[in-house]
């Protein structure tokens, strides 16, 4: 039971890890939390249900039409509302106000268009298999998920850290100014992590409603409250810290529920996440307990 | 022109106080969640109104009078619920009030009927204790605490059960009073509870409890859970390796649940107070029509809205309306207790409520519920 419960918990994280990652860029570079993420989140999973079952094109293509779908909302996002408020120097609790009400929007529209009722991706479009080994289950499509999330975060890793454009979106990251006096295109860049951290947002929510029956307007915000748990544990803004505070969260949640009892579950594990804070207050790979952003 | 005037004015005030008198429209109140999360039973409910009260006007209403139903959307919570049931009782001056949707709006709205003399008339309410609220609160809707050991007894005589495993939402008021009427009813059955797993509204992975659940080795998981939920639960459970089957609440009782699960919830057993195959012919006409004017096929709810509206319908022949708003009220509450009727749901009684703290209560459902079991991707009657 116990080695079924560290797959449990390998799995139940890598699905707010992979919600965390975009959620965390956005914040890295654009020193804003964007609290329409979940939102984001949901629709990059109603588009790909669209796509699939409206549509009927197969898996392969409705992924990347459904990130890029939710990727273009998350460009929308900041031309409409981000943007808006950089240019008038709003102050940093601005855009968080600003992206409730974006949210609030999506859930509404959602709602208004496909009911409130939870629906799922056509069962048949994967198998619902799982391996065994030994006594433990491990279904197959949340391996793949874990993998994914994992993958996603190398590759962002390494764009941040190996390439130029990475370069200058640190160097954006640390200062917007300096770096545009630098001649660095920071709006463009800034432009391309909403997108893109949309676009990771909305993988999220397809790769969430393939291995759940979880499809619905509501679905954003519970993943919210823990993603933003899982950034501040990672240490707000960095790519690894989103990962690894997504995992850190899940094994936290299951280790409640076998050690103790379900009823302790929220209690325990953000307990554990306080105890973490008290003793890295900036968070597992946080840089400094303050940014200024 | 001025004369011209008069006399139309005259001529209106004269239908107008005929039309109180003789035909006029019977306004009653529908606060439903038509939007939220709750809305995926409200728009079920609101629509066998709809149909009920097409087909009643069809057949000239009550005595010539046409129902008009003024609808209020409660988005399934309690706040919203208040403030609907003030508007309809003191602004629109409807006769009743049908809702709201859930247990918890009906906790925070029921009493505002109860101080105002108007009935409050719940068709999907089954948590213990609403109708304590005063004599002005009925529904139609069977108590879980009704349904739950009649679909117990049936699940025991045919799974042989001796020992059980629990998992519910712990943060939920319908699946809370799920839970507590469920051990309730096991203990009364002296069925061991092995473990009692609980999870949060919005969760969507439950695999460290089931890992927890199947160590126990239980021979049914007891789960008051809703669909949402409920879907996963099943669908993860079985990913484990879980083979037993699973015992389901009020939430449950949707074809959702099938549709979602899919073979993961083969064997499930539910209790219910509608059962689409009920061969009855108020049922099947009721299923045609439904199906007939929305498109897709009718739930529990639905069935139970519909129902509704013919019980007051029933004990709106039977009085006199007057026109006089307070009395009206208080007429329809007077005749309401007696009415018997059989619907698309069955065979339909009120029961009044035992007396709580001394006084008297309102009106519970009294009708026996069905026990299925799902078999080959559907709900069939357990025998």
């Amino acid at each position: 039971m116990f080695a079924q419960q560290i797959v449990n918990a390998i799995s139940l994280g890598s699905v707010y890890a992979l919600f965390a990652l975009g959620f965390t860029l956005v914040f890295g570079i654009l020193g804003v939390i964007n609290l329409s993420h979940g939102g984001i989140f949901m629709v990059g999973a109603y588009a790909a249900l669209l796509l699939l079952t409206r549509f009927e094109i197969p898996f392969w293509a409705a992924l990347p039409l459904a990130m890029l779908a939710a990727g273009l909302l998350g460009l929308a996002i900041d031309l409409l509302i981000l943007k808006q408020l950089r240019k008038r120097g709003a102050p940093h609790l601005m855009p968080m106000i600003a992206t409730i009400g974006a949210a609030i929007l999506m859930t509404s529209l959602s709602q208004g268009l496909f009911g409130s009722e939870t629906r799922r991706f056509p069962l048949d479009l994967f198998d619902q298999e799982s391996f065994s080994w030994g006594p433990v289950t491990i279904p197959v499509l949340q391996a793949g998920i874990t993998a994914l999330s994992v993958l996603l975060m190398l590759l962002m890793v390494w764009v941040l850290k190996r390439t130029r454009i990475g370069q200058a979106l640190r160097a954006v990251a640390e200062s917007p100014k300096a770096a545009s006096l630098l001649g660095i295109p920071v709006e463009r860049l800034f432009h391309l992590t909403s997108f893109v951290a949309a676009a990771l947002g909305g993988a999220a929510g397809i790769l969430i409603g393939l291995s759940f029956d979880a499809i619905s307007p509501f679905m954003g915000q519970p993943m919210l409250h823990k993603g933003i748990a899982a950034i501040i544990l990672g240490g707000l803004g960095d790519v690894r810290g989103a990962v690894l505070g997504g995992l850190f969260l899940g094994a936290a949640e299951v280790f409640a529920v076998t050690v103790l009892s379900s009823e302790y579950r929220d209690a325990l594990s953000f307990g554990l996440l306080f105890l973490v804070l008290l003793w890295r207050p900036q968070g597992l790979f946080g840089a400094s307990a303050t940014r200024s952003a | 022109m001025r004369t011209f005037l008069t006399s139309a004015l005259l001529a209106l005030s004269g239908f107008c106080c005929l039309s109180v008198a003789s035909a006029g429209d019977i306004r009653i109140g529908l606060a439903e969640a038509l939007t939220g999360p709750a809305s995926q039973y409200g728009v079920p409910i609101r629509n066998g109104f709809l149909l009920a009260q097409e087909e009643l006007n069809a057949k000239g209403g009550i005595n010539g009078n046409r129902i008009v139903l003024v609808e209020e959307d409660e988005r399934g919570k309690k706040e919203e619920a208040i403030n609907v049931y003030k508007k309809l009782i003191y602004q629109d001056k409807v006769l009743m009030i049908f809702g709201p949707t859930l247990s918890n709006s009906m906790f925070a709205a029921g009493p505002i009927a109860e101080a105002a003399h108007v009935v409050a008339f719940g068709t999907s309410n089954t948590a213990s204790g609403i109708t304590d609220i005063g004599p002005y609160v009925f529904r139609s809707s069977p108590m879980e605490a009704d349904v739950v050991p009649v679909t117990l007894k049936a699940a025991i005589k045919r799974l042989g059960l001796h020992k059980v495993g629990i998992i519910y939402g712990n943060d939920d008021a319908f699946t809370k009073s799920g839970y507590d009427v469920f051990r309730q009813a096991l203990e009364a059955q002296h069925i061991r509870v092995v473990d009692t797993e609980t999870y949060s509204k919005g969760d969507v992975d439950f695999k460290a409890q089931l890992t927890k659940l199947k160590a126990e080795a239980p021979d049914a998981i007891v789960c008051p859970c809703l669909a949402e939920e409920g879907a996963n639960i099943l669908i993860q459970a079985r990913a484990l390796g879980i083979t037993v089957p699973f015992i389901g609440g009020n939430g449950f009782n949707t074809p959702k649940l099938l549709e979602n699960a899919k073979t993961a919830a083969e064997g499930t057993i539910v209790g219910s107070p509608w059962f689409d195959g009920n061969p009855s012919p108020e049922n099947q006409r009721f299923i045609a029509a439904y199906r007939k004017k929305f498109g897709s096929d009718p739930n529990q709810f639905s069935a139970q809205g519909y129902d509704a509206l013919f019980i007051v319908a029933e004990a709106l022949r039977k009085i006199h309306l007057t026109g006089q708003l307070a009395q009206d009220r208080q007429a329809l509450r007077d005749a309401l207790p007696a009415i018997q009727y059989a619907g698309a749901t069955g065979r339909f009684a009120f029961r009044p409520a035992p007396l709580h703290n001394g006084k008297p209560g309102g009106y519970d459902a009294d009708q026996t519920p069905f026990v299925y079991i799902v078999k080959n991707g559907k709900f069939a009657l357990l025998k």
